[in-house]
């Protein structure tokens, strides 16, 4: 093994790799900053440019421009509350507020320190643990997915203030509502009211546009323009190296919560079919429901936590996902699917032989996926400063800017304009929500869940012969429906508890 | 008067000049794909034209992705503006005459013109490597002693490729096919964790992709929908072989507009006469796992209106027409 990590070594240090991997992560960034260009795409703008170079460095170009595109999605999340990959849905909920705070420099560092605190701590789970995940995470069958996705609803309890559970709830079920529009499996239609265009369903790029950015931009402008909105956007955007650094307490606030969903994140991200984002909302839920009742407050506001838990869980899960990839050759995300292409255009076939029949190549993906890691840090916290002046933009160009890239995000994915309209209609409906005080955080939250969610359920029904009985008969959905089922109860019981006790 | 003459000679030389550059569109090929970037459609549409272009038979190639209703909206973008298409080709797949028997969207193949198939994808059964199905007969066994004990996993969704070369398999095995149990799964790496994970029995899937699963040694090939054993591939047994008359061609081909000139189609059908002599294309399709199938012009629209009437039977069995 550790001759292996040493090829691995010798081969990603030779400048022209090193080249690679910057101008990899540059070229990232800037790609996923954009709404609608996540890490998918911008994988798939690079793999022609990797055709011409040898597969180890064409690798590490892939994974400079991948880890880029991830942070890319995270700044523009918590600049402008654009949040163009699911992944990046989570980071947005602490993000943006803390840098509506004044505080986007140490916000985008947060994201840059967890990014690479997740990825980090996820490659050394990869090297530890690679042989016996791969055997774990193929007794996931689809009724324990079903059972997890159920798990991760839950989490919408993290998302909601105080006395705004029942809205979370309800917006959690409209969100499973719209992940129903379209043609379903059997080829009925489904909310769609005989429009064509309705028959795809809901894209999550256009539902998140149009919640987050959309919403957003209108809602400023419904807000209007005050002097002091100027002053405080300058204020704002007042960024320079010294507010990068967090305080010791910071750190110390938020090294545990990062040890834990970096744990969290990787084992989730292991399952083929989980994934980055269901691991960035778990990540969330959980650091919300183990802070103090202080910390707790802060959730949703600009809570560091709440911002760095979302963020490493999001990293590790990328890094977990390489462990079906190399493994079994199964690609678990969109990701890695891309991945598993430009593997094979190099004629390198993933599977459990590889580590055997081609160890240089196998130790040159991992050294290289870190290697992206590390360069993105060194490269983009001396950016930050810059990235940040985004927000001193004024107002009334701000707006129209933010308007335009997330309308232009969505067409340009799908060069159809009956989506603008849908995006309106959807933006203006998330508008009314807003200002009625409904979160909108939920109601995506049930949308991404809900399509594996029924996806899960239906493949477990069909192999069950339409019998419920999967969700005791089988020991790990079983164990995941009780704790589902403990976490729902907990907050009932510990009410009843408490008046019992306050009556004696 | 000979001025204007002269002019117009200019004129018709330099129209019949772009004429020709359009008409005979060998230096420039624009790619329509129906779906997103590295699903199947995209690999061969590039695949093709970077043969085409690296090999300098074509100045550039092109490339557009518009995904949308399974195809639809490429196919209706195509016809729409089919005299503005000159250089088009669109690359399609069975999956085309399946939606439009399906009524998924109101075109079918006679709305096109169909060039030229290159490749085919054919059927694979494939089975986990401690799986007690050894040949195809161990298949009809179990489905007979009890049908709910053989669960199909495919990598799409009902009435798909995947669903009806499963179907057919059955259906010539002389079983009873309308209580198939085929689980859908979002994409082939999914359908394939059904397989590993224990919950399916038998994954459908096409050849290439289950080459590359076999390869990995977790998986094996039961069989496959060819109509004898590929030079590529000597060790995976047809089901022909094993006396099950199931042959059935993915094929992946290219469609122009509708109402292209004879002479159009006959420069694109030499266009890909000279793709398949490439050693570039034959090196990339056999490193893709894709097997050889030229049909062209006539013969290819005559193979898909032969392979619409057996895949509308096939559906009806299935009790998936007329909903």
């Amino acid at each position: 093994m550790i001759d292996g990590i040493l090829i691995g070594l010798q081969t990603a240090f030779t400048p022209i790799n090193l080249l690679m991997v910057l101008a990899g992560c540059f070229a990232g960034t800037f790609i996923g900053m954009l709404p609608g260009l996540g890490p998918v795409s911008a994988i798939a703008l690079m793999i022609p440019v990797t055709y011409g170079l040898d597969p180890a460095s064409g690798l590490i170009l892939i994974s400079g421009v991948y880890y880029g595109a991830v942070f890319g999605g995270s700044t523009s999340a918590i600049l402008i509350n654009a949040p163009g990959v699911s992944g990046a849905v989570a980071t947005a909920f602490d993000g943006y507020p803390m840098a509506q705070s004044g505080n986007a420099g140490k916000a985008l560092a947060i994201a840059a320190y967890s990014s690479f605190a997740g990825g980090t701590i996820g490659a050394i789970l990869l090297l530890l643990c690679v042989p016996f995940l791969a055997s774990v995470s193929l007794s996931f069958q689809s009724s324990e997915y079903f059972a997890l996705m159920v798990f991760g609803c839950t989490a919408v309890a993290a998302f909601s203030g105080k006395g705004q559970v029942l809205k979370a709830v309800l917006m959690t079920l409209v969100g499973l509502m719209l992940a129903t529009v379209g043609e379903d499996p059997s080829g009925a239609q489904r909310l769609t009211f005989g429009n064509p265009e309705l028959s795809d369903g809901i894209s999550f790029l256009l539902l998140s546009m149009a919640t987050f950015a959309l919403a957003e931009a209108l809602s400023m402008v419904l807000k209007g323009r005050s002097k002091s909105n100027d002053s405080e956007s300058e204020e704002m955007a007042n960024v320079n190296f010294k507010s990068l650094k967090l305080s010791r307490d910071e750190i110390k606030e938020i090294a545990m919560p990062v040890g834990r969903s970096s744990v969290l994140g990787f084992l989730v991200g292991v399952l083929p079919g989980a994934g980055a984002t269901i691991a960035s909302f778990l990540g969330y839920g959980m650091e919300r429901n183990l802070a103090s009742q202080e910390q707790k407050k802060r959730f949703g506001k600009g809570s560091p936590i709440g911002l760095a838990a979302p963020e490493t869980a999001n990293n590790a899960a990328s890094t977990g996902s390489f462990v079906p990839l190399l493994t079994l050759g199964i690609p678990g995300s969109a990701t890695t699917a891309i991945m598993l292409g430009a593997l094979l255009s190099y004629g390198v076939q993933p599977g459990p032989r590889l580590f055997i029949d081609n160890p240089a190549v196998f130790w040159s993906v991992i050294v290289s996926m870190y290697l992206g890691n590390i360069v993105l840090l060194i490269l983009n916290l001396p950016l930050i400063p810059y990235i940040a002046k985004i927000l001193q933009v004024p107002r009334q160009f701000l707006t129209p800017i933010i308007l335009f890239l997330s309308l232009m995000g969505v067409y340009l994915v799908s060069f159809n304009s009956a989506e603008l309209s849908i995006m309106l209609v959807i933006g203006v409906i998330a508008l009314v929500f807003r200002i009625l005080d409904y979160p909108l955080a939920p109601m995506l939250l049930g949308f991404i869940l809900g399509g594996m969610l029924e996806d899960n359920l239906r493949r477990a029904l069909l192999i069950w012969d339409g019998s419920y009985d999967f969700l005791w008969q089988r020991p790990i959905t079983a164990t995941i429906v009780m704790v589902t089922v403990i976490v729902l109860l907990t907050p009932v019981f510990s009410e009843i508890f408490k008046r019992a006790s306050g009556k004696r | 008067m000979i001025r204007v003459k002269r002019s117009h000679l200019v004129c018709i030389a330099l129209l019949s000049l772009s004429v020709c550059g359009i008409a005979y569109g060998k230096d420039r090929v624009h790619f329509l794909i129906p779906g997103g970037a590295g699903g199947g459609w995209d690999m061969t549409a590039r695949a093709v034209g970077e043969s085409l272009s690296r090999s300098g038979i074509i100045e550039t190639a092109s490339y557009e992705n518009l995904s949308g209703g399974g195809g639809s909206r490429a196919i209706a973008h195509l016809i729409e503006t089919a005299p503005r298409q000159t250089n088009t080709l669109m690359v399609n797949s069975s999956s085309f005459i399946l939606r439009s028997l399906l009524n998924k969207f109101p075109y079918s193949h006679r709305d096109l013109t169909p060039i030229a198939s290159v490749i085919a994808d054919y059927g694979a059964f494939v089975v986990r490597i401690d799986s007690p199905y050894v040949v195809w007969q161990d298949v009809i066994d179990d489905y007979l002693k009890d049908y709910r004990r053989v669960n199909i996993a495919g990598g799409s969704s009902r009435g798909s490729t995947d669903h009806v070369v499963a179907a057919l398999a059955f259906s010539k095995s002389n079983l009873d096919i309308s209580r198939l149990k085929y689980i859908p799964y979002n994409a082939g790496g999914q359908a394939m964790v059904g397989l590993l994970s224990g919950e399916c029995q038998l994954l459908s899937t096409g050849l290439s992709e289950a080459v590359a699963l076999a390869e990995q040694g977790e998986v094996r090939i039961l069989a496959i929908t060819a109509p004898k054993r590929l030079p590529l591939f000597p060790n995976v047994p047809t089901l022909k072989e094993q006396n099950v008359d199931a042959v059935f061609a993915n094929w992946r081909g290219f469609f122009a507009p509708p109402g292209v000139s004879q002479k159009n189609v006959k420069d694109y059908g030499q266009l890909i006469e000279e793709l398949l002599a490439l050693e570039r294309w034959q090196q990339l399709r056999a490193d893709r796992g894709w097997s050889h199938l030229y049909l062209s012009g006539n013969n290819f629209n005559d193979f898909l209106s032969e392979q619409e009437v057996e895949l509308s039977i096939l559906l009806d069995e299935l009790g998936l027409l007329n909903k």
